[in-house]
């Protein structure tokens, strides 16, 4: 559409225009108040998109506030493109992780894929060093052609991205349930490094300033891309492809490298990436955030296609962007370090003292706002909240064990649940050694990545079990935190911080805003309790499918610090002999686990119990049997309870197995889903050593040298076979389910 | 010894080899960005792998268009070492320093994991530290791996001893008679799509690459003090 052919200001009004950008009668006319007259065309489209729930979180911020975001390690909270964490001798970690669930519902490898390239820009954007990527996703069970294309496409996706960049994708999990069939989730998150003295900010400061932009030209792809994120998936969404965008990784690769060396500058004052809502948030946040405005000259954008309005231009999602401001005559440095990138950096416009965002195309100012009425003045909803119906009826439910006639059959069934399966066929396509300091690879606890140049490595992991969310939101937010912080621990680190992406269904919806509350409270008090703040993340609500939402996920993704390489721990039993030993109660919990799942088909009751003082001070008695050098393996038990964490233990342990025997009722000591257990191992010349530390850990058994998993009790045998026999059903699921070879 | 590690747009193996270089090996290296016209200086070459120009035309068509690629050709026919490892190893074929071309992997999808090579031939400056039908563990990470030849050529490099490494076990890929690396017929160009750069340290799983680069400085070391 040409300028000239755009609506007038009365008929945006008139004929309520502006409701097709997802704009309500009263916002509408609280920019009319804003601005005092109405807005026009270009106009309407930046408040529209600035005041998405995508962009503003206004429909999340009362929740957001609950969160603790503040302690000494936290060098810079949420607010920036990525928080920040300090490990010490001046070195930082950069995290983040976001959302890209609506474009991968209708284009996922596309979608999937500048999901990817829009986390790692933001981790860029701080200045840092992008070393790690990981994701969380959520799919149907891999039964129909579309899921299995979903899945498929997905993970193509992330490994087109990611590999093509050169940043490991080091770490993830997946789970499958009917609840995400039609609008799966994709969450990627990236770890940077960063020096201190390297760390910039996204802010248009210093009056007279250039704004430039660099990267990759501008067309109409992705236009309202952030408003198509706030809004329920239908049939109709499939016409919404073209607010998906293309990814160019290579484009991004020449931009980071480019950027990486223009920080290092000081001509620099600021730099932002042009996101969700494109060259309007970049811009608008980074004045409101310095508190002045900023003027550009849209006839200078660089361009992809010809005839582009101010309009598509401001709204445009094209990939591969970031807007910095310079200082004033220095605009050449910057300019000759993206030369040698081949890469556009163009001064298009310069930084105000009257708080406004001017453009100005073809000789005419075509729009003229305050830059905080789009960044900060979005306006705040406390939407009403509703326990549902099915709360109260899950509580009421005694916990109870499900019936089970064959335990081996069992275990190796569980094994083949996609959710607990090998992610083998997933991470086989992942590069995630590039760049030669991961440690441990995926299919661990948690990735190890080294400092290099230190002794140090970090930790890192990605939790979020939403059955338990859905049937118990604050007490599943809880054990999300808590098990994306036992991984860490079991892995030899100390969890600093948190990120999250908060998946929820329509908030409109009282009943699933009650679950947003309710699950944020749980991750409060986890992080609270385990001393892990939330330094940045996102929201992804909408998340609908002709009305049925998905259950609750608000992901978490944590970063742990280890101060000596030499405590990294790994899952695998490492040697014939050790001792076995399982740490935590084991009670008859089986609301929402992979047992109750498989006999009933679904999900009920309650989720397991969690105390979180006994969790930190579980947590911490492991950590510092691992740092005394007491472990010789340490695995977390989650889903599918001890007899599949066993399993795990021993797959790929080159020729080992175990046998232990456990207590009390065969199906709860074998597949209980009860928190805040660990199995570990510990050298028979460590054991007292270690039950000084842990007098309360039950010695189950060792590790043996016939590459058998043996699991009884004190009546016999409940489970035998050989290890290969395990590990081939476990190894075996996913391939077999999507009918491609790894 | 001195090192070049060439720079396309889109390397991104360049810091790992760097690194083997210098942390591991302790000798002298230098990045050189695509566009550079002079590699005299240098004793060795190294193509590292990664997505030259984003590998959207033929991996490694593009980068071979590159200027520092004449003067690649000017160092091997100088004799000089050239090691080219995977996105490396296609880019050699492009330029015709290598025969063969490299093949989408069998399974159309990329795969990244820790691979057995059998050292078929230990007898070139790129193989000398090893025993001669070493199994050694190498990590693999690539889309387009999979080696192929016409017949008259593959006869050629096995009559002139060229195949240096092949796949032990399982073949990843789906390469012509397990092929993993080659050298050219005068033995100074090596190409392979494994990476030796990321098994040069135990704590990251492997050090079993560390000698291809102990043998080309060894080589070298003893041509230049004779």
């Amino acid at each position: 559409m040409s300028a000239s052919l755009e609506p007038t200001q009365e008929q945006i009004k008139d004929q309520k225009l502006y409701a097709g950008m997802g704009m309500s009668d009263e916002e509408f006319a609280m920019v009319e108040k804003i601005l005092g007259r109405l807005p026009n065309w270009t106009e309407t489209g930046l408040f529209s998109v600035m005041w998405s729930e995508h962009c503003s979180y206004k429909n999340s911020k009362p929740v957001l506030r609950k969160f603790p975001t503040k302690g000494p390690q936290v060098l810079q909270g949420p607010g920036e493109g990525a928080g920040i964490v300090d490990i010490g001798d001046e070195q930082a970690v950069v995290f983040k992780m976001e959302s890209h669930n609506h474009p991968s519902a209708i284009e996922p490898y596309q979608g999937a894929a500048t999901g990817v390239g829009g986390i790692i820009r933001d981790v860029f954007s701080m200045g840092a060093r992008p070393i790690a990527m990981l994701n969380s996703l959520r799919f149907g069970e891999l039964q129909s052609e579309r899921g299995k294309y979903l899945f498929e496409e997905v993970v193509a996706g992330i490994a087109g991205y990611g590999n093509c960049i050169g940043i490991p994708t080091v770490g993830g999990e997946i789970q499958f349930d009917p609840c995400y069939e039609g609008n799966p989730l994709v969450n990627a998150m990236c770890v940077g490094l960063i020096d201190h003295k390297d760390i910039q900010k996204g802010i248009a400061a210093g009056t007279g300033n250039t704004v430039m932009y660099v990267g990759a030209k501008t067309g109409r792809d992705g236009i309202h891309g952030a408003t198509f994120a706030s809004e329920e998936l239908s049939e109709a969404s499939e016409e919404k492809r073209p607010a998906v965008q293309v990814g160019d990784p290579f484009m991004e690769k020449l931009l980071l490298e480019a950027c990486l060396e223009v920080v290092k500058s000081d001509a620099l004052v600021g730099i932002q990436d042009m996101g969700a809502a494109g060259l309007t948030s970049s811009s608008a946040e980074m004045a409101s955030k310095a508190g002045s405005g900023v003027e550009m000259n849209l006839d200078l954008v660089p361009q992809r296609e010809t005839g582009m309005t101010a309009y598509e231009m401001m709204l445009s999602e094209s990939q591969e962007r970031m807007l910095l401001v310079v200082k004033k005559g220095r605009e050449d440095e910057i300019k000759a370090i993206f030369d040698k990138y081949g890469l556009d950096a163009v001064a298009i416009g310069h930084v105000t003292d009257d708080k406004m965002l001017r453009l100005v195309h073809k000789g005419e100012v075509v729009a003229e706002v305050p830059a905080d009425a789009l960044a900060e003045d979005a306006p705040v909803y406390h939407k009403p909240s509703k326990e549902p119906a099915y709360f109260a009826e899950f509580q009421a439910i005694e916990n109870s064990e499900p019936q089970v006639a064959d335990y081996k059959e069992t275990l190796k069934a569980l094994l083949q649940a996609p959710t607990i399966a090998s992610k083998e066929w997933v991470y086989d396509q992942y590069d995630y050694q590039v760049r030669t300091n991961t440690v441990v690879a995926p299919g661990s606890d948690a990735a190890v990545l080294r400092v290099r140049g230190t002794n140090k490595g970090l930790a890192m992991t990605t939790d979020c079990n939403s059955r338990y969310i859905y049937l118990d939101p604050e007490t599943g937010g809880k054990i999300a935190v808590a098990e994306a912080a036992r991984n860490i621990v079991a892995s030899g680190g100390r969890p600093l911080a948190i990120t999250d992406c908060l998946n929820f269904g329509n908030p409109e919806k009282p009943e699933i805003f009650w679950q947003i509350e309710k699950s944020a409270d749980g991750i409060a008090a986890a992080c609270n309790a385990l001393n892990s703040p939330v330094i940045g993340g996102n929201v992804s609500l909408y998340n609908e499918r002709s009305g049925e939402a998905v259950y609750p996920t608000p992901t978490i993704g944590m970063v742990g610090l280890i101060d000596d390489l030499t405590q990294v721990t790994t899952q695998q039993v490492k040697q014939a002999g050790d001792v076995v030993y399982l740490v935590g109660e084991t009670f008859t919990e089986f609301g929402g686990s992979e047992l109750q799942k498989l006999v009933h088909g679904k999900i009920f009751g309650k989720a397991p119990r969690i105390d979180l003082d006994l969790e930190a001070q579980r947590q911490e008695a492991i950590l510092t049997a691992i740092r005394e050098g007491l472990l010789q393996s340490a695995h977390d038990v989650s889903e599918g309870g001890v007899a599949v964490a066993l399993a795990e233990k021993t797959f790929g342990s080159d020729g080992l197995g175990v046998n232990v025997t456990l207590e009390g009722s065969a199906v709860t000591a074998l597949f209980s889903e009860s928190q805040s257990r660990f199995v570990v191992t510990v050298k028979e010349e460590n054991t007292a050593a270690f039950e000084k530390i842990i007098p309360d850990a039950k010695k189950i058994g060792f590790v043996t040298d016939d590459a058998n998993l043996s699991i009884n009790d004190e009546s016999g045998n409940l489970v035998t076979g050989s290890v290969e026999e395990f590990r081939s059903a476990w190894k075996g699921a996913i391939p077999c389910l999507v009918k491609s070879e790894a | 010894m001195k090192f070049a590690v060439l720079v396309f747009p889109g390397s991104n193996c360049d810091i790992d080899m760097y690194h083997a270089i210098k942390d591991e090996l302790g000798e002298e290296v230098e990045y050189v960005w695509h566009d550079a016209t002079d590699l005299s200086e240098f004793d060795g070459i190294l193509v590292p792998g990664g997505f030259s120009y984003g590998d959207y035309l033929r991996c490694g068509a593009m980068a071979n268009q590159s200027n520092v690629m004449a003067e690649v050709k000017k160092a091997a026919e100088a004799g000089k070492p050239v090691l080219g490892v995977c996105n490396g190893f296609q880019i050699l074929t492009e330029a015709g320093l290598l025969p063969g071309a490299l093949l989408r992997n069998k399974n159309l999808k990329f795969m990244c994991r820790t691979v057995q090579l059998k050292v078929e031939n230990n007898d070139t400056l790129f193989t000398n530290q090893y025993e001669a039908g070493q199994i050694i563990n190498i990590p693999i990470a690539h889309g387009e791996g999979n080696y192929f030849c016409d017949d008259e050529t593959l006869a050629k490099l096995k009559a002139n001893n060229q195949i240096v490494f092949t796949y032990s076990g399982d073949n990843p890929n789906g390469s012509l008679e397990d092929i993993a690396g080659i050298v050219n017929e005068r033995g100074n160009v090596l190409g392979m799509m494994p990476h030796p750069e990321r098994a040069v340290d135990a704590l990251l799983g492997s050090d079993d690459g560390l000698k291809v680069f102990k043998s080309i400085v060894k080589m070298w070391r003893e041509s230049h003090v004779s």
